[in-house]
């Protein structure tokens, strides 16, 4: 199958400026992958969005969208004008306008039914993070484009957020592109990663790259963090401990079946 | 029907109301209010281009209206701050329009006129622009409605929904140029202000005081009479 988006040798340049915030960047995204773009502050994460997406211009190289493709984007701490009152039932309908039924059941997918009649201004961060995945969801689209979906959220909500995106993968079958901090969920949910510094420093497996050195360079204390997670298969010999000793966590990426030596 | 000036005066405020309530929405939403304010400011200035060079007011206004929203437009993009520059455009357009206008011996003896407009003036013809105007701005704020709303709500999410924010802007930009004026032989730079930005007190506060000021007046009119005419007398 061809991938859904495809960028070749993208360059893009800080808004109004000749300096460069992403340099040559190869990317590409198949369908129904889940592809999480890590980075530090200022490494061009959200502009290597906003350029696959169009929404700004390429300084230089290609990028290369699947005819027809429908996108369902949630943009990076949307800031709502309190001046306008709207309903979240409203809010789904912009700009196309949906039947109730379909409002609702998106509602219900991402966890948050009944929330219609509700103002956008008094949801929690939680709630508001669900209500824009619905709306995301609703124009039932190939590809789900997230940029920091979690900001603000604490860490069991960041957790079951990103359980919803698997979920939401998994029953329609949608590729997911994300820009995340969360390191440690991110490599457990992700297929691949890609590590951004204005230009992709490493790429590929989770594990992969959490063993890469230019990761551990960039992130340093906390990539230890996800590289254990990792390790955690070898840290402990199953051999000397008595079986079910061991507490397996949801997410715990080994079982005993066969043991390793 | 349309020979009584008073017919005439509602059905001109009621056009304008028509209109100036949905478009004064957005200008609340968007905090758009000083932009509307310096636009009905800078009309001033269209008002003295106009009478200078004997034109319709209405061509005037537009035109000078016109210019300044597509000034600030370009401005913005450019990544000025919009307050500041407002502020600079908005009182420059109305110092210039108030000198203009002085220059200008027709104008001068008039000048309350254009800012507090003159709604009993209104003539067939001013109704027809007023009408055909407000019809074009509503028609053009339904047809575009579901756009506008979301890009007014996020620049962002109406991008990836393949719209285009600065097109919406400019569209509204214009809207407002265009009921600006409409609005000025109407109910006049200042006021039309107020209207757009929805601020109903202000809206309230001066049409009550206007209408006070004519039942004084005409009160006080019709006493003097009986005392300079003795042919009148009351009974």
């Amino acid at each position: 199958m061809s991938a859904l988006i495809e960028s070749s040798a993208l360059t893009v340049h800080r808004p109004g400026t000749s300096e460069p915030v992403l340099a040559q960047v190869d990317f590409r995204i198949q369908p129904g992958e889940i592809v999480t773009v890590v980075g530090p502050n200022g490494s061009g994460k959200s502009s290597l969005i906003r350029a696959l997406l169009g929404h700004m211009p390429l300084a230089s190289g290609r990028v290369v969208r699947r005819r027809g493709l429908r996108i369902g984007y949630v943009p990076q701490w949307v800031q709502l004008d309190t001046a306008i009152p709207m309903t979240v039932r409203r809010f789904l309908s912009l700009p196309t306008r949906v039947t109730d039924a379909q409002a609702e059941a998106a509602l219900a997918r991402t966890g948050v039914a009944g929330l219609g009649a509700r103002q956008l201004t008094q949801l929690s961060g939680g709630q508001f993070q669900r209500v824009l995945l619905a709306r995301a969801l609703l124009s039932d689209p190939h590809l789900l484009v997230l940029d920091e979906p979690t900001q603000g959220l604490d860490q069991p909500g960041i957790v079951a957020f990103y359980q919803l995106i698997e979920e939401v993968r998994r029953q329609t079958g949608a590729a997911v592109l994300m820009v995340s901090h969360d390191l440690l969920v991110v490599m457990r949910s992700s297929d691949r990663v890609v590590c951004l510094n204005g230009h992709v420093c490493c790429e590929g497996t989770p594990q992969h790259v959490s063993t890469a050195p230019e990761y551990r360079a960039l992130f340093g204390a906390e990539a230890q963090g996800t590289l254990a997670l990792y390790r955690h298969r070898h840290d402990h010999d199953h051999d000397l401990m008595p079986a079910g000793a061991h507490v397996h966590r949801p997410g715990c990426g080994h079982d005993h079946t066969a043991p390793r030596r | 029907m349309l020979d009584d000036f008073f017919t005439r005066a509602v059905l001109a405020g009621l056009g304008l109301a028509l209109v100036a309530g949905p478009l004064g929405s957005f200008v609340v939403w968007r905090r758009m209010a000083y932009f509307g304010d310096s636009t009905a400011h800078a009309a001033i200035l269209g008002v003295a281009f106009a009478l200078a060079f004997d034109i319709s007011i209405y061509a005037g206004t537009l035109a000078v209206a016109v210019s300044m929203a597509c000034l600030v437009s370009a401005l913005v993009a450019r990544g000025q701050a919009m307050d500041t520059m407002l502020g600079v455009l908005s009182h420059s357009a109305l110092a210039l329009g108030l000198v203009a206008i002085s220059f200008v011996p027709q104008a001068r003896s008039d000048l309350g006129g254009y800012l507090f407009g003159d709604i009993l003036a209104v003539g067939r013809s001013d109704l027809v622009l007023i009408w055909t105007g407000a019809a074009l701005v509503l028609g053009v704020l339904i047809l575009r409605w579901q756009r506008l709303v979301t890009s007014s709500l996020n620049e962002e999410l109406a991008m990836a929904a393949g719209i285009d924010p600065r097109v919406e802007r400019l569209v509204l930009s214009l809207a407002l140029a265009v009921v600006v004026a409409l609005a000025i032989r109407v109910v006049g730079s200042l006021l039309i202000s107020a209207m757009l930005a929805n601020d109903t007190p202000v809206v309230m506060g001066v049409t009550f005081v206007f209408a006070c000021l004519v039942v004084l007046f005409n009160l006080i009119a019709d006493i003097l009479y009986g005392w300079l005419d003795p042919r009148i007398a009351f009974r």
